[in-house]
């Protein structure tokens, strides 16, 4: 609907896609990494029994634009053996990783970035960029520390994305589609359809799919905690071990950069595994639009509930930053390639063999 | 391919393999002060460890000869400052020995409650930046929260929060506050549930365990042989501590236990081992506290102070169990209002030795786990 | 737990040829003498035998006995020449619950003693300080470097008694 109106706006097909997937971007994502960045001091702080931002505006709302007019008016700092080129492009490239994927997520009905029927296979082809964007940046810092972090944030991202690839699979074996758009509209109805507890089947398939949905739930949780490499899989940017890792050299717009697309991140992945189990952007009990009869609030109360949804797994993923501790690397990888990777395999054979019977 | 020289190529499968030297600069989050490590490296294994102290030289010893001594115990406090209380305690014991000056009852009791309180504050910063270095960052700041209440508890005793300057050599510099007994009573209430919110936020955790356990096994004779001492031997499965086996003070008329490494969640002397014991330690020093204000005599704390402090020449070697280990003064007079020489054996100083030892065959994450586990004050090793 | 006389006795048979002195009359303790070369052989019977099983070195610390004669040198300025250096060692057994002091003195314009560091691990670093400190040379040490002080630190050794800083170091002006 939004792509009819800007389309006879401009009156070009093309111009008017693009301007329809960027969309997302600037009026949802970029205040929202701004806001996430506040929260999440927020949130620390009151779990640490202290007060966080308080003097920056009421309460320290404005702390976060105070941060970013600090970053804007660094130096910018390039060392002399640097290599120019990489060290410029990495920052681009692991914020452009992260914030391109937002073009095929549904926020609600009536509008969707990027109508594709590939839709979770152009989002994790395009989180691969920040794979590539973190090895340059740790590459071109000349730093023996960074070239650390940077390995291990690569070997880390790589690792992950298998166990978040098989779960994915389980489910577009299940729906039999990869548009997210089709997958959030099929769990439609009480939150008694979403795909956690086991879809829009009839009640024998769905009993013998809950605990294997949940399964793959925690499984896909984990993984994609560990490809936005939050704690407890932070070794890339362990403060305490190799001084912020591969991001140390960087100062001032080019660091904000990184930061912002770390939020940003955590958004997109919690925004795939709301869509992907949690119902998209459905409402669990029904819409106050179809009761009294306004059928053009509809739409604004979908976007309202992925909203909530997304922001919640995100504060989760807040939650549990600040209570646990870190792996060690050697860990890590056990707990990627000995566990997850076993169980959600033998969960996509048994998830297969439930659809098919 | 044919420019390789005969040197690189020694490894057997033929691979040219090279080690790698890692500095842990001076400047380091994890490294507790100015400490440098040189780290080899074969891979990710470290070969070996040089740790190269000497950035806080301060020179106490040096000091101590030009001062009177009660000149000297403004230094003794700044050398272990997470630990004042104790410093003082220690070198304040041995000049009394050589004076042969007995002190009151009730300025006995006040230092034990001094002591002990101490210990619980040193330890809580050892557990906290413990955490903060295996990535937990919460508990760091729940125990800092209770470490203010200690603080605060010390300020109105004596002024200062860090550095007292308040055991004198024959009784202290003032009596206890008026509010003192029922403030710490109140304390103890509260921070004995705050034990067991550590325990289940980080000690028991299994993220923690796997990072702590089988990490740095410490075996009980190259414990000894080293010197160690205090919570890094006790972990090791050994019950020794000075309190008990050489006590000073009144330290004999209580009644508390002395925890020891039993390798609960791994081998007996591995990292989690040493935290834990500091753990334990902190709930017996409640035990002393409780049954000390419950049995504090009254007295003049200023009653034994003498006017002129000029030990006869002699030598005496007074030692204290720091919440690090052993912190002993080795002081020599030789009649005069000086001393002739004060020597330090600071507990940190001979444990930093065992780095080397540990770390072998360890990951370099793992450097940071086991430093973090043996507690080190700079100050103290680099003797002020 | 042994006293300190009956261990003296031990040592005294056991070391017949060696000059042992047993002091008691400076407080607070009393203490053996041992001369400086001899006390690795010491220090090993003391660690190996049975009956005293001192597996702990709990100090060891060097000292300036300022005991030579007052002169004055070219410059005009007072130094000491003769007297002795003494290294004094605390040895204690955790198992048998005895201590004893051991001190060592040797000449202060050439102060060598032999180095304890294979019985006790714990002597190394000790060691590496009273080299630094006072100039005392450690045979067999592994690694006998400065400790404390910058390791290219030429202008002397810090804790003698008649110790002055210099001037400059590697062009950064010493007195403050």
């Amino acid at each position: 609907m939004i792509y009819d109106v800007i389309n006879n706006l401009t009156g070009s097909p093309v111009l008017s896609a693009v301007i329809v997937a960027m969309l997302p971007l600037f009026l949802f994502i970029l205040p929202f990494a701004l806001v996430a960045v506040y929260l999440e001091r927020k949130v620390s702080a009151h779990m640490q029994d202290r007060l966080g931002p308080m003097r920056v505006g009421y309460h320290g709302v404005l702390q976060t634009i105070a941060d970013i007019i600090k970053l804007i008016q660094k130096e910018d700092i390039i060392a002399k053996d640097n290599d120019k080129l990489l060290f410029n492009i990495a920052p681009v490239l692991v914020f452009v990783g992260s914030y391109a994927a937002f073009a095929a997520i549904p926020f609600t009905s009536i509008f969707i970035g990027a109508q594709i029927d590939l839709g979770i296979f152009l989002i994790i082809a395009v989180t691969g960029l920040v794979v590539a964007g973190i090895l340059m940046a740790g590459w071109a810092s000349n730093n023996k520390y960074s070239l650390l972090g940077a390995m291990r944030a690569v070997a880390q991202i790589i690792s992950y994305e298998i166990p978040t690839i098989l779960v994915v699979l389980s489910l577009v074996m299940m729906t039999g589609s990869m548009n997210l758009y089709t997958l959030s509209e099929m769990q439609t109805g009480y939150f008694w359809n979403w795909n956690l507890f086991g879809g829009n089947y009839d009640i024998l398939q769905k009993l013998l799919l809950i605990p294997f949905m949940l399964i793959g739930f925690i499984i896909i949780y984990i993984s994609t905690l560990a490809e936005v490499n939050r704690t407890p899989f932070d070794i890339p940017e362990a403060e305490s071990e190799l001084v912020s890792g591969f991001h140390t050299e960087y100062s001032g717009m080019k660091f904000a950069m990184f930061f912002l697309a770390e939020y940003a991140n955590m958004f997109a992945v919690s925004a795939i595994v709301a869509a992907l189990f949690l119902g998209g952007y459905q409402s669990p009990f029904g819409y106050l639009g179809n009761l009294i009869g306004a059928e053009w609030l509809v739409p604004i109360e979908q976007f309202l509930w992925f909203t909530i949804k997304g922001v919640g797994l995100v504060l989760v993923q807040m939650w549990l930053r600040w209570t646990l501790p870190r792996l060690r690397v050697d860990q890590l990888m056990t707990v990627s390639w000995k566990y997850l990777i076993p169980i959600s395999f033998v969960n996509l054979i048994i998830i297969g063999l439930i659809t098919i019977l | 391919m044919s420019f390789e020289s005969k040197e690189n190529i020694e490894n057997k499968s033929g691979v040219r393999t090279e080690e790698m030297v890692l500095n842990m600069g001076p400047q380091h989050p994890s490294t507790h002060g100015v400490l440098r490590l040189e780290i080899t490296l074969e891979g990710e294994l470290i070969t070996k460890i040089t740790p190269h102290i000497g950035y806080l030289h301060r020179c106490f010893e040096k000091h101590a000869e030009a001062m009177t001594y009660p000149q000297v115990i403004p230094y003794t406090d700044r050398m272990d400052y997470l630990a004042s209380m104790y410093n003082e305690i220690g070198y304040v014991i041995g000049v009394e020995k050589l004076l042969k000056i007995e002190v009151p009852e009730r300025v006995e009791y006040i230092r034990v409650i001094m002591g002990e309180l101490q210990r619980i504050a040193s330890h809580l910063v050892a557990l906290g930046t413990y955490g903060v270095d295996i990535g937990a960052f919460t508990p760091f700041l729940y125990c800092f929260r209770d470490r203010e209440k200690i603080l605060h508890l010390f300020e109105i005793t004596c002024g200062a929060r860090l550095l007292y300057n308040y055991i004198w050599i024959g009784g202290l510099s003032h009596d206890l506050h008026p509010d003192f007994v029922r403030l710490t009573r109140e304390f103890i209430k509260d921070f004995k549930p705050n034990i067991k919110e550590l325990n289940n936020l980080l000690s028991y955790n299994k993220i923690f365990i796997d990072r702590t356990a089988n990490v740095g096994i410490l075996p009980v004779d190259t414990a000894i042989n080293y010197g160690v001492t205090g919570p890094n031997l006790r972990a090791s499965g050994i019950n020794w501590d000075l309190r008990k086996d050489d006590p000073y003070s009144v330290y004999h008329k209580f009644d508390y236990e002395i925890p020891v490494g039993e390798g609960k969640a791994g081998t007996v002397g591995d990292s989690w081992d040493r935290y834990y014991v500091r753990v334990c330690e902190m709930e017996e020093s409640l035990k002393i506290i409780e049954q000390a204000l419950d049995t504090l005599p009254d007295g003049d704390i200023a009653s034994a102070i003498p006017k002129r402090i000029k030990p006869p020449a002699g030598m005496i070697y007074s030692r204290v169990e720091n919440p690090r280990g052993e912190l002993g003064y080795f002081i020599i007079s030789d009649g005069t209002i000086n001393p002739f020489r004060v020597k330090v054996r600071a507990p940190s100083f001979v444990s930093l030795q065992i780095m080397d030892e540990l770390c072998r065959g360890h990951l370099v994450a793992d450097v940071i786990t086991i430093l973090g586990s043996i507690d080190i004050v700079l100050g103290e090793i680099d003797r002020e | 737990m042994k006293k300190p006389e009956e261990i003296f006795q031990i040592l005294k048979k056991k070391f017949d040829k060696t000059e042992l002195i047993f002091k008691t009359d400076i407080p607070v303790e009393p203490f053996i003498i041992v001369p400086a070369l001899e006390i690795d052989k010491v220090c090993k019977f003391l660690y190996e035998d049975s009956e005293l099983e001192f597996d702990s070195l709990v100090n060891l610390s060097g000292v300036d006995d300022f005991n030579g004669e007052k002169a004055k040198d070219d410059s005009g300025k007072e130094t000491m020449k003769g007297g002795t250096i003494s290294v004094y060692y605390h040895l204690e057994s955790i198992k048998l619950k005895h201590k004893i002091l051991i001190k060592v003195s040797t000449d202060r314009d050439k102060p060598e003693v032999a180095s304890v560091v294979e019985i006790w691990r714990s002597a190394d670093w000790h060691e590496r300080e009273a080299y630094d400190m006072f100039g005392i040379k450690f045979i067999n040490h592994p690694d006998l470097n400065r400790i404390l002080m910058p390791y290219d630190w030429d202008a002397g050794y810090p804790l003698r008694k008649d110790y002055e800083n210099p001037e400059f170091y590697q062009g950064m002006k010493v007195p403050y």
